[in-house]
């Protein structure tokens, strides 16, 4: 219990100071993850709209492809980044390995299976013929996805969050892809796993406390757009 | 004069799943009529609505819409933009009715001004105007139906496709939407296509009935026409089993009116107003024949005729009667022969002032512009 209590304080000594490293780690990760899951956010809803309004050979193939990705494993993500992006490989010239670059790459393949898997679910719950009732009412075909992605906010929102908590928790590819080199590519999550290894439970504990708020705080936000025009 | 073409179908095919769905070889619509697609659930009327609104892309088939060809992609949205169409379910989004209201009208790139003006006059014409600022999705379902209609209404299409509007409404509130509905029609002189099951509710509001079968229109033409003419045992099983006349409201009070068929005056039960043309039907079962009038009988209505046709219809009769209107009674072959009924034989034909319906054509009565001579409609 006394390993608990001194790591909450510790958390709050670290949090009160503004201690510039845990500050430095927490924006990094913050960076890292919301730009992540931005990019996946238009990849995944892209995807997820054109799998949702369209049909064509081949799309429940697709479908299936993209709910396995919903469940990557991240190491296994990290570990065909890190080739994509070794010296020797494919991308290897653009010497990205090692950066938060290459973190948000590898964030941004985790969280996209997620976003467009919900955001297809989302889209196709809609009632079958809304669209066309959309389209009845003069709307041109961009305004007929606008109102489309309006009517199915609530899922859609739901999407983000999963995304962003699944890229903000994840630590494989994170570690793998970035290296967690201090005041480069160390993030909330590598941190903790190296001070834990470490036996510094204070400060993983410290860390694992801010990586909640930090989740905290983001759903918190979001949840608040997704539900502030809901009837009570 | 005729009025001019709105809109032209030709040679429009659908297919789905590898079958035909849809075979219409030609569709004609006027300008300022209604049309009512009858037909049985899965007859093909919201495939042929949803190919006329081109929301759905045929097979085969042009359409022409004020006799210009829709032949791009181009001319079919600019098309799509003049046209609308409501579905059975409302189709509300999950915003304000005054949200909805507005929806089409922003689509359209209406201004704030004049947006506020027409969502303020259609939510009048539906009575909606104390719901606008409720959130859609908290609406009753007839309250849902009549946003959904005043959204149609409020981007003045020139056609309406309505399928199936009231179909998921209860009797009462599917009667008083009728109503509004009729009304706006008529006073807005809109074109409409519209798709039901129900006979009476196409009788109440179109000029032209096309039945529909398996996908295809087996006959089409004015209401009275198609009752009256049914082209094959399909349609005659489909719309032939009442009789429906025009009449003139000349008489009314304590909740009876009278009205002037032919030479007959008939009572029905209702309200309507004098001068006011009317559709009157009778159901052929609620009719009973007898050879004198009785002299004591609940039945408000004896009408003195002649028996012109005898037609057997496996274990009862129907027997049509000439009581200087068309009038059908069916009866059982015990009482065909007790009361020697033959073709010529005069009778009186008896039916209560509850058994007759009758159908108010919206509330204007303009003198019975729309009103055929005494007709002969034989129907459900």
């Amino acid at each position: 219990m006394d390993l608990i209590w001194e790591g909450i304080q510790k958390a709050f000594q670290l949090l009160w100071s503004l201690d510039p490293e845990v500050l430095g780690v927490t924006l990094l990760s913050l960076k890292v993850s919301v730009l992540a899951t931005l990019i996946s956010l238009v990849i995944g809803l892209g995807a997820g709209l054109t799998l949702a309004l369209n049909s064509f050979p081949g799309k429940r193939v697709l479908l299936a492809l993209i709910n396995t990705g919903m469940g990557l494993p991240p190491v296994v993500v990290g570990l065909f980044v890190t080739i994509l992006l070794w010296r020797s490989g494919p991308l290897g010239l653009l010497e990205l390995l090692y950066t938060p670059t290459a973190i948000i790459l590898a964030q941004s393949v985790i969280a996209t299976p997620i976003i467009a898997g919900i955001s297809v679910a989302a889209l196709q719950q809609l009632p079958a013929d809304l669209r066309l009732q959309i389209l009845a009412l003069g709307a041109t075909r961009a305004q007929m996805v606008w109102t489309l992605l309006k009517e199915a906010r609530l899922p859609l929102l739901a999407a983000v969050m999963a995304g962003f908590g699944g890229v903000i928790s994840e630590v494989g590819a994170s570690i793998m892809v970035g290296g967690n080199i201090k005041g480069s590519t160390r993030v909330l999550t590598t941190a903790t796993v190296m001070e834990t290894s470490k036996g510094n439970f204070d400060v993983a504990i410290a860390l694992s406390l801010i990586l909640l708020l930090l989740t905290f705080a983001v759903n918190a936000a979001l949840t608040h757009i997704q539900q502030r025009n809901r009837p009570q | 004069m005729t009025a001019p073409v709105a809109l032209e179908g030709t040679g429009l095919r659908v297919q789905r799943g590898g079958f035909q769905v849809l075979d219409i070889p030609a569709l004609s619509l006027s300008a300022g009529t209604v049309l009512a697609l009858i037909g049985p659930n899965g007859s093909g009327k919201t495939t042929l609505l949803k190919t006329l609104a081109c929301l759905l892309d045929p097979a085969a088939g042009t359409l022409a819409f004020q006799g210009r060809p829709l032949a791009s992609r181009a001319q079919r949205e600019a098309y799509r933009r003049r046209v609308t169409m409501v579905f059975q379910d409302p189709l509300l989004f999950d915003t304000t009715v005054r949200g909805n209201l507005e929806a089409g009208l922003k689509f359209h790139g209406v201004g704030p001004e004049p947006r506020a003006a027409r969502v303020a006059e259609v939510a009048q014409r539906f009575g909606i105007g104390h719901l606008l600022e409720r959130r859609a999705r908290e609406l009753s379902g007839g309250e849902a139906q009549r946003a959904s209609l005043a959204r149609a209404f409020a981007l003045r299409p020139e056609i309406l496709f309505l399928d199936e509007p009231f179909a998921a409404l209860d009797p009462p509130t599917r009667e008083a939407l009728l109503e509004d509905l009729a009304g706006a029609l008529k006073e807005t002189r809109t074109t409409a296509v519209l798709s039901t099951h129900d006979q009476m509710e196409a009788l109440r509001l179109a000029d032209t009935l096309a039945v529909m079968h398996q996908g295809r229109i087996v006959q089409t033409g004015p209401a009275a026409e198609v009752i009256n003419h049914p082209a094959d045992e399909f349609v005659a099983g489909f719309v032939g089993m009442e009789t429906v006349l025009w009449g003139t409201v000349t008489g009314c009070g304590q909740g009876l009116f009278q009205v002037a068929v032919g030479t007959q005056e008939l009572l029905a039960l209702g309200g309507a107003e004098v001068g006011e043309a009317v559709l009157v039907g009778v159901r052929p079962e609620n009719v009973t024949l007898a050879t004198q009038a009785e002299t004591l009988t609940s039945a408000r209505n004896h009408c003195p005729g002649t028996v012109t046709r005898i037609v057997p219809k496996g274990p009862y009769y129907k027997v049509e009667l000439d009581c200087g209107f068309f009038l059908t009674a069916f009866v059982t072959p015990r009482s065909l022969e007790d009361l020697g009924l033959a073709e010529g034989r005069p009778v009186v034909a008896s039916f209560k002032a509850t058994a007759v319906h009758v159908l108010r054509r919206g509330r204007n009565s303009d003198g019975g512009g729309q009103q055929p001579e005494v007709s002969q409609i034989t129907l459900f």
